[in-house]
């Protein structure tokens, strides 16, 4: 595969961010090819959702280019940005569904606000994608009804409502059963194919994230530690990629945040 | 050490300004979303409902309470001056003037102003502030807009509820109570009170209230740190300066409609 030209979708090129002193990001490349299913992994903190927050402008680079279909859009102004983002959908870690509407007008709401489609093709069009997620049953439930999986089914119907290109999930996994989280990995990947999207997920799954991602992105301490395919990532003998994998508490990723020495805090002679 | 201090004053100064500048350049955008407010006006209607008619009740049953109190106490005062008969025109005078947009606005602060922070604010923690800017949906425009006009035009129509309440109020103490002519009562409000003057300068000063207070809760909720204290912290800067600058503005306003 790494043979072919790559075509790809969202590119980072020599991307820099940070808060203050602290760089999250610190000259980051990365493709994001088209149509595939992309995971980010790595320890938390190290800049995985800021990277989804980058691709949809939220926020803006303070060095490199965030290239969204060839075009960079760290330059653009809000309208340029909100027609870059009609393109995108973003599923949000715990859905953030619309408390005061229920189930059928959250997924309805983006083809309110960007189109004047007649009631009953946005009817229909609604209904459809609660059927793509398997919850057309519970059209008329409020979000404080649902379960964290199901609002977060529902968020992704909302996210797909207008056939974007892109979909962004951030953190899709964290915190559901065992159940719901097979449903949530099996979702992405088929929806992926059956819509023909791209897909880019932040997980800390390692079992499930190697079961569906066409591509694994490991970062870790602002840079990307390794790229390539679920086999290609699981063999690469990296010693951060390799801690990450295998769950190591120590190594390249420290236990301790920085700190002052530990003889220098507790007045004892010996270093740790 | 002073140039320390001089640095901390300078910061500040600065962080204040910043405030006030991103609250001058909100309210302004506030300002312009009145096409967009008119375009989408079922979201106004709701959020007329929203903040009028739960805050009818309690803006009804104080206007009541007060015009009880302004009875007692104006014909308390009035009947030592032989002039009880004019208490129908002090009770309303004193309502349309003062009390019923400035306790309006206190009481609209506190139960209107205090649910759309905290409103906003639990939306902006829950993240769909952010959805909203991810569907490319403005939510200056949809989520702030909407309440910000229906905030203003509620605003004087509670205040003209809580007048007259007040009114009531005051007849059925005074006349009914202490027995104050009726007619003279009537008569009086009839031929005492101005249009323009004494009604109008009450309509614009709730007007005025409305603005500030649905501003002021609208812009504490969205700049609210999006966190369950940052939350209740804004709620809590909402009714507090809500008040004073009601407060303020009231002073401010009387003293120009008095000198025009």
């Amino acid at each position: 595969m790494a043979t072919e030209p790559i075509d790809s979708l969202v590119e980072l090129h020599h991307l820099s961010f940070g808060y203050g002193e602290r760089l999250i990001l610190d000259d980051v490349n990365l493709t994001i090819p088209r149509g595939r299913v992309t995971a980010l992994m790595g320890a938390s903190g190290g800049g995985k959702t800021t990277i989804l927050r980058l691709i949809g402008g939220q926020i803006k680079a303070q060095r490199g280019q965030m290239r969204f279909d060839g075009v960079d859009i760290t330059p653009m102004d809000q309208a340029q940005l909100y027609q870059v983002r009609r393109r995108m959908g973003m599923l949000f870690q715990f859905g953030a569904l619309f408390a005061d509407l229920n189930v059928f007008e959250n997924v309805a709401f983006p083809m309110r606000e960007h189109t004047d489609l007649p009631e009953a093709l946005i009817r229909d069009i609604v209904l459809m994608k609660l059927n793509a997620v398997g919850l057309r049953g519970a059209r008329d439930l409020m979000p404080s009804d649902l379960s964290g999986g199901m609002a977060r089914r529902v968020a992704l119907a909302r996210a797909i409502a207008l056939d974007p290109e892109l979909v962004m999930y951030d953190e899709p996994f964290a915190g559901l059963d065992p159940i719901s989280l097979g449903t949530a990995a099996r979702l992405i990947r088929e929806l992926n194919d059956a819509m023909g999207l791209t897909s880019i997920f932040v997980s800390h799954d390692i079992e499930q994230t190697f079961a569906i991602a066409d591509q694994i992105i490991i970062l870790a301490n602002g840079r990307i530690a390794t790229q390539g395919t679920p086999e290609e990532v699981r063999r690469s003998q990296d010693p951060l990629v390799y801690q990450y994998v295998h769950a190591l508490p120590e190594g390249p990723v420290h236990f301790h945040y920085p700190g002052p020495d530990v003889h220098e805090d507790f007045g004892v002679g010996a270093g740790a | 050490m002073i140039g320390r201090w001089i640095a901390d004053i300078g910061f500040a100064v600065r962080c204040y300004l910043d405030q006030v500048g991103y609250a001058a350049r909100l309210f302004l955008r506030l300002i312009l979303t009145l096409g967009y407010a008119l375009r989408r006006n079922a979201l106004v209607r709701d959020q007329i409902h929203f903040l009028g008619n739960y805050s009818l009740a309690i803006v009804g049953v104080s206007g009541l309470f007060v015009g009880f109190v302004l009875g007692l106490q104006g014909y308390y005062i009035l009947q030592r001056y032989g002039s009880a008969e004019s208490l129908g025109l002090m009770v309303s005078l004193s309502l349309m003037r003062e009390l019923g947009p400035v306790v309006t606005a206190l009481l609209f602060a506190g139960r209107a102003g205090t649910s759309l922070t905290a409103e906003i604010g639990l939306m902006k923690a829950g993240e769909q502030i952010s959805v909203l800017e991810m569907m490319a949906v403005d939510p200056v425009n949809r989520v702030l807009a909407p309440r910000f006009w229906a905030g203003v035009f509620t605003m004087p129509l509670l205040a003209a509820t809580f007048s007259a309440m007040g009114v009531f109020g005051g007849w059925v103490v005074g006349v009914l109570m202490i027995g104050v002519d009726g007619g003279a009562f009537w008569s009086q409000i009839q031929s005492g009170v101005d249009v323009f003057k004494d009604l109008g300068n009450g309509v614009v000063k709730s007007f005025v209230f409305g603005v500030a207070v649905t501003f002021i809760a609208l812009l504490q909720g969205y700049n609210a740190l999006a966190t369950p204290e940052g939350v209740a912290k804004a709620t809590t800067r909402t009714v507090v300066m809500a008040s004073l600058t009601v407060l303020g503005l009231d002073f401010i306003l009387t003293a120009m409609m008095f000198t025009i």
